[in-house]
């Protein structure tokens, strides 16, 4: 059977567990007593282990299991959660991540089996029960063999009766069937699945035991029981079943019409925790269906999908159905155009109908595409802890804004920039334990990560209270390595400085440490930020601390642009660069450099003749003034010389493939409404 | 019988356009659609026989010169001019465009001839082989090496 159809959910729903026990742990590390948490996490393990089971990873599975051992027991209160634990417990989960990296690579889980985790996972258990921890693997095989031969009973409920009495008036038999599969079966779910199938051909299954997403989850022992109203006889069924391998016995009886069936005890012990399952995988199911959808058999990929909340799509579903009444009534108004002449207010009520629907539409979309911030900075906290310990040195990490949304395709890469400056933070940012003592200020270090709108933008905002950035340490840094001269660092101001930080293989960091200081940072980060659309800042207090202030705008796709002429052609610029709009008359050009500038309210500003950057055909020359659009790339100002403008548009960005060479002057293009393309010019690279 | 194995495993359709007073086949399977000449929009400072996007419903394509590509004379456009749009792959299509679109043929294997390799000329690599079709020769379109080989070597 081939499961690879099912790895992208399983790669999905494995990513989510594992964050779930990641947060969880941390939870729990601090509050051992906290049985909410244990269950969570129990849970979380438990489903991990089935998964894995289901898709034949199987060094995962002894991991998870061995894990879910430690958990169970200390559910069960014989265990009590020690520091130790917790760090071993940590190694295993970045071990299952290991694997789950493989398994995205290469569809392999990889040949490391982790046996010093499951080893050292073993000996606590042992230690702390005082006992031979039980080779759990043949716990179930013997839960089954008990079981066997013999049909469970069902809990029937009333409409489920009535079909049985339905299926007799109709000459059919309802039979219980309870299916045992091999032992050595490794993919219990799958052939579960062609047991349904089979049966599904000769009949109604009105019931499962456990119920169908249970058994799909591979939530099972080794036994499965099903309801079955069919016309056919016993021994077909029978035939039926064991035509499907690995299957070792069925067991077949006959519901009589009115049976009411007596519960067996074991059963009723199971329920609850069949139904607590239920409900989780109810949740899931949505989603799932939707991820099955996208779902490719073959190589996996990294995951592209969006998990978008049913509300909305109906909303969208909505608007898709506004769109067609519109549409409707303009072919409606098109037909009766020749009768009438006075149609033309009714014709204007139409397009801006129309007007209204694609903005929302506009909106509605945009949404779908965004996604919380929080999918990135929930495995920060657990980050913290591992530097904490590795550097000595206590620190707490306050995060808030982790619903602040953004567009997924920002979400996707903002998170190592992130990671980069949270390490920064806590190695550099964050004093030893000592001198924050010597200092007076509270041992344990403060990290926060805020997130929040503002505007069109996203701000992400990293502060520590550690010692802030040494402008002067900085400085004769950057002397040292030759970066600048002594008298250009005299000159500079505090800003200026700290801007060096970002210059690449730059490091203030006296020791290279394990984790900054290789001088591959913060220019990185200001690179990935900038791909983004987005501008970095930087405020430090020398003795209380700096933040890293990371503006992003909130989405990529749709942006609002001005729109400019040049000779012939259209250009975009987007509105998010641009400063102001200047009318400068020739005689206020000044030359610096041979270089044409302008001399604006306090700033010189540099000119850049678009035509002649982008080889436009040059207007016969006017000689009157000159339209300058100033435009910002950090705190760089620029004038950017047009022919004319025409007027702010929203516009769709679309990319021009990558054949083309277009010197990244170019970001893209986009198309106006006659069908026209406008380029758009980015400012970056022309500043 | 023997005939109808050979069209089906080893001959190829090709549409036939002709550049100037040679005629080059293109392998039927990346041909996504033929159009008209339409406005295109210059790239500035791209490559020299790109002739700039056009918009093909709602989609943005580049589209190709391969007269400049393959140092011909500047394009005529003409009434028969058209731009085959390709897709090598499903999510990058490119306009290539071509004097004229005459006719589509099938050539099997058998009358198909290697372009020896190593030749110096090096449009020699835009050719896979050289095909007979009745009385004239079609000159077969290696679209990889047209499209993106020669990309890399511009950067």
């Amino acid at each position: 059977m081939d499961v690879s159809q099912y790895l992208e959910i399983f790669i999905d729903e494995t990513k989510e567990h594992l964050q779930s026990l990641n947060e969880q742990l941390l939870v729990l590390e601090k509050e051992p007593e906290n049985e909410g948490t244990i269950n969570e996490i129990f849970r979380a393990a438990h489903s991990l282990k089935g998964m894995a089971g289901t898709m034949g990873y199987k060094r995962m599975q002894r991991l998870t299991h061995d894990m879910e051992n430690v958990f169970s027991e200390i559910r069960a209160g014989k265990m009590k959660v020690k520091a130790e634990l917790v760090d071993v417990l940590f190694r295993g989960l970045d071990a299952l991540e290991n694997y789950l990296d493989n398994i995205m690579n290469s569809a392999d889980e990889g040949t490391d089996d982790n046996e010093e985790i499951i080893h050292e996972l073993n000996r606590i258990l042992k230690a702390s029960l005082g006992e031979v921890a039980e080779e759990p693997a043949k716990e179930e095989p013997k839960k089954a063999e008990i079981a066997a031969e013999i049909v469970k009973e069902f809990k029937l409920e009333e409409h489920e009766n009535r079909a049985i009495a339905k299926i007799y008036e109709e000459g059919g038999i309802a039979y219980a069937i309870t299916v045992y599969i091999q032992e050595s079966c490794i993919l219990k779910a799958a052939r579960a699945f062609l047991v349904f199938k089979a049966l599904e051909e000769l009949g109604d299954v009105i019931k499962s035991n456990p119920d169908v997403q249970d058994i799909e989850d591979e939530k099972f022992d080794f036994d499965f029981s099903i309801v079955l109203l069919s016309k056919e006889k016993e021994t077909k069924i029978r035939e039926a079943i064991l035509s499907v391998s690995e299957i070792k016995e069925a067991c077949i009886k006959k519901i009589e019409a009115l049976e009411i069936p007596a519960e067996m005890p074991a059963e009723t012990k199971k329920e609850d925790e069949v139904e607590e399952k239920k409900e989780q995988a109810v949740k899931q199911t949505p989603a799932k269906q939707a991820a099955a959808k996208t779902a490719q058999a073959g190589k996996p990929v990294v995951n592209r999908s969006v998990r978008v909340d049913i509300e909305k799509l109906d909303d969208l579903m909505n608007l898709v159905s506004e769109l067609i009444i519109a549409k409707n009534g303009l072919v409606s108004m098109n037909q009766t155009d020749t009768a009438k002449t006075d149609n033309r207010s009714g014709f204007n009520e139409q397009i801006e109908y129309l007007e209204r629907i694609t903005t929302n539409l506009h909106q509605s979309v945009m949404k779908v595409r965004m996604v919380p911030i929080e999918s990135v900075v929930n495995r920060f906290p657990r980050m913290i802890r591992d530097l904490s310990k590795k550097l000595n040195k206590k620190m707490e990490l306050y995060m808030s804004g982790e619903d602040t949304e953004l567009d997924r395709t920002v979400i996707d890469e903002i998170g190592d920039p992130l990671m980069h400056l949270l390490r920064n933070a806590a190695d550099h940012g964050l004093e030893s334990n000592e001198e924050r003592i010597a200092l007076k200020k509270p041992e344990t270090g403060s990290i926060f990560l805020n997130a929040y709108q503002e505007g069109n933008n996203v701000v992400i905002e990293v502060k520590d209270d550690g010692a802030g950035i040494n402008v002067e340490k900085v400085k004769r840094k950057a002397v040292e390595r030759g970066t600048i001269t002594e008298e250009q660092a005299e000159a500079m101001s505090e800003k200026e400085a700290i801007d060096l930080l970002f210059t690449p293989s730059f490091s203030t960091a006296a020791v290279i440490s394990d984790v900054s200081g290789r001088g591959v940072g913060l220019d990185v980060v200001k690179t990935k930020i900038e791909t983004l659309g987005g501008s970095i800042e930087t405020k430090t207090v020398l003795g209380e601390g700096s933040s890293f202030i990371i503006r992003l705008p909130l989405t990529l796709a749709i942006i609002q642009a001005l729109m400019v002429e040049l000779g012939e052609e259209k250009y975009a610029i987007p509105l998010g660069s641009i400063e102001t709009i200047e009318s400068v008359s020739m005689d206020e050009i000044k030359f610096v450099q041979s270089k044409e500038v302008i001399h604006l309210r306090g700033n010189v500003i540099p000119l850049v003749r678009l035509d002649e950057m982008l080889d436009v055909e040059k207007k016969e020359d006017t000689g009157s003034d000159l339209t300058v659009v100033i435009v910002k790339k950090g705190d760089k100002l620029a004038g950017l010389v047009v022919d004319n403008l025409i007027g702010q548009l929203e516009i769709v960005i679309k990319s021009i493939g990558k054949y083309i060479n277009n010197s990244k002057m170019i970001s893209g293009a986009t198309i106006l409404g006659d069908g026209e393309i406008a380029l758009i010019l980015d400012v970056n690279a022309l500043v | 019988m023997d005939a109808n194995k050979i069209t089906q495993s080893d001959a190829k359709q090709y549409i036939v356009v002709t550049l100037g007073n040679e005629q080059y086949g293109i392998d039927i399977q990346y041909v996504d659609n033929i159009v008209r000449m339409q406005r295109i929009t210059r790239v500035p400072k791209a490559q020299p026989y790109f002739k700039g996007v056009m918009n093909i419903r709602g989609e943005i394509i580049p589209v190709m010169s391969l007269r400049l590509k393959f140092g011909l004379e500047e394009d005529e456009f003409k009434n028969s001019t058209r731009i085959l749009i390709i897709k090598l792959e499903p999510q990058s299509a490119i306009g290539i465009i071509v004097d004229e679109v005459k006719e589509v043929v099938t050539i099997g294997e058998e009358s198909i001839d290697k372009v020896v390799a190593g030749t110096a000329d090096e449009k020699a690599t835009f050719l896979s082989g050289v095909g007979k079709h009745g009385d004239g020769l079609i000159s077969l379109l290696n679209l990889q090496n047209v499209i993106i080989e020669k990309e890399a070597e511009q950067k």
